[in-house]
């Protein structure tokens, strides 16, 4: 019976120093990373041909997305504001749930899951079928030349796609709203431009969107870059980027939230 | 020339914190040379290509490739070196989002400012050199094993390196594209001046090409010489590997425990 809680304990405390041990190597792997940079901006046409990949093809789902929940915030908004006879709030209600949180948030998980997961599958495959060795081999920096440019072209489309699924949002909440249901479209547009402030509301949306590409990218990255080089390995690595990612984008997002907007309003 | 050093390997030592991979090897290697490294799976044959290439340090002793003590060079002295060898992977690990152009055209983009035009005719005589300048446009994908390790193999002969180590390159190809692979490393090596490393276990095949062979068994060198030396050799080892003897020297059986104590037959008189 002892032995067994002696054991117990001693495995929590082997996956605690295992858990910082990887979280050592990883902030080591995004420092060289960063000093690594170099070849992306010299050579932005890398990094350009990623952007497409991450950024580009992301922008259905994104968009699509941002339409659906603008729709249902829309309704759901309408629902309870008409109760208390301020329907013609709802603009507001749409565009700061929109651009505080929902924006940045659902675009980043979104973003996670389809292309956080790609980049680690792609880096994790080329490590299994030894492109990366070879390029090594080669005198290339695999870290320069293949994990840089993913993980630049991720952190500059995150704050676009986040724009994106924002103003999509604003517009499906318009379409349910407006046209639909039939508040003063006056209103709607005119409230929501008094109410959404540059500085407290975009800006630090914006700023949450950065915050949340930098930490998908990197972890998307530095998974696929561990990844066992096996099928199996690959596979566990790309289901990790994206519940890694994740619950760190929920955790900042909390993190974020309460550093810009305590006590405002 | 033909007569010149190009890789000394003296008194190599490896180990991992366990285990000991390679213990006090010794080799030369020259100019125009195809040197044969066999030996059976897990002796430390790839180990070995990674020391020469710098990727791992050794333990003791050292490689001396063109006269430079590998394990001694700093990173960039590392990559430098690196642009005068090549090397082939098992299955070629070509960029499979590149197609066969780019692949081949890769290290002359990394690592020179010729123009495009130069490095298209370049391209193309690489792949010539190994029977696919037809196939420039296709993708990895579109390739057969054979045809993804030639274009691997032109590849890796782009900046017309002084040394190619390959790394099993005969596995899992068919007669016809083993002996194609076979007679390129060959007349690669005759026509470019350079050396070849050719690990493998293909005994057949790369007794036919090559002018020296080395065999490693449990991390030493347990014989080596001429394919003809090698062919008559009486060495229990070298004549189990050659003929393929299932018990030898190399034991069929992992090492257990007497069969009758297992089965718990001990005490049952037979």
């Amino acid at each position: 019976m002892l032995k067994q809680i002696i054991s117990g304990i001693q495995n929590i405390g082997h996956r605690a120093i295992e858990s910082v041990w990887r979280l050592g190597v990883a902030s080591r792997f995004f420092i060289l990373v960063l000093l690594k940079s170099g070849t992306s901006l010299r050579r932005f046409d890398l990094v350009i041909r990623e952007l497409y990949f991450t950024g580009v093809l992301s922008l259905i789902i994104i968009v699509v997305s941002g339409l659906f929940v603008g729709m249902v915030l829309g309704l759901q908004g309408y629902e309870t504001l008409q109760k208390y006879g301020s329907e013609s709030a709802v603009g507001t209600l749409v565009a700061l749930s929109l651009v505080r949180e929902l924006g940045p948030v659902v675009a980043a998980l979104l973003f996670a899951s389809r292309a956080g997961s790609a980049i680690t599958a792609e880096i994790g495959l080329m490590k299994a079928t030894e492109q990366l060795a070879a390029m090594g081999m080669m005198a290339v920096d695999p870290i320069a030349r293949v994990v840089a440019p993913r993980f630049w072209a991720g952190v500059i489309s995150m704050p676009f796609l986040a724009a994106m699924f924002s103003v999509m949002g604003v517009f499906g909440g318009y379409l349910v709203t407006v046209l639909f249901i039939g508040v003063d479209e006056g209103s709607y547009w005119s409230q929501m431009q008094s109410a959404v402030d540059f500085r407290f509301d975009i800006l630090n949306g914006f700023i949450k969107s950065c915050f949340f590409g930098v930490a998908v990218t990197a972890i998307a990255v530095f998974e696929g870059y561990d990844a066992p080089p096996t099928a199996e390995g690959v596979s566990g690595a790309t289901t990790r980027t994206v519940v890694t990612s994740s619950l760190v984008i929920l955790g900042l997002d909390f993190i974020l939230t309460a550093f810009m907007f305590r006590g405002v309003s | 020339m033909a007569s010149e050093t190009l890789i000394e390997v003296n008194d190599l030592n490896f180990s991992y914190p366990a285990r000991a991979i390679l213990n006090g090897i010794n080799m030369t290697m020259r100019r125009g040379q195809v040197i044969a490294v066999m030996g059976g799976s897990g002796s430390g044959k790839t180990t070995l290509l990674r020391l020469i290439s710098g990727a791992i340090q050794p333990t003791s002793g050292y490689v001396k490739f063109a006269g430079e003590v590998v394990h001694e060079l700093d990173r960039d002295a590392l990559f430098k070196l690196r642009r005068k060898m090549g090397m082939l992977f098992q299955f070629g690990a070509l960029f499979t989002d590149l197609s066969v152009f780019d692949n081949v055209a890769f290290q002359m983009r990394e690592h020179t400012n010729l123009p495009e035009s130069m490095i298209r005719d370049l391209v193309l005589m690489k792949l010539h050199a190994v029977g696919l300048r037809g196939g420039h446009q296709l993708m990895p994908n579109e390739l057969s094993g054979g045809m993804a390790r030639r274009v691997a193999l032109a590849r890796s002969i782009a900046l017309d390196p002084m040394l190619i180590m390959y790394d099993e390159p005969f596995t899992g190809l068919d007669p016809i594209s083993l002996s194609v692979i076979g007679n390129l490393i060959r007349r690669l090596t005759d026509s470019l001046g350079m050396t070849s490393i050719v690990v493998t276990h293909d005994v057949h095949e790369s007794l036919k090409i090559v002018d020296y062979v080395y065999f490693i068994a449990d991390g030493v060198i347990a014989a080596e010489g001429t394919p003809k030396e090698v062919r008559e050799s009486i060495a229990p080892f070298v004549h189990q590997f050659i003929h393929g003897e299932e018990d030898g020297p190399v034991p069929f059986h992992y090492p257990a425990q007497a069969y009758r104590k297992d089965l718990n037959l001990e005490d049952i008189v037979a």
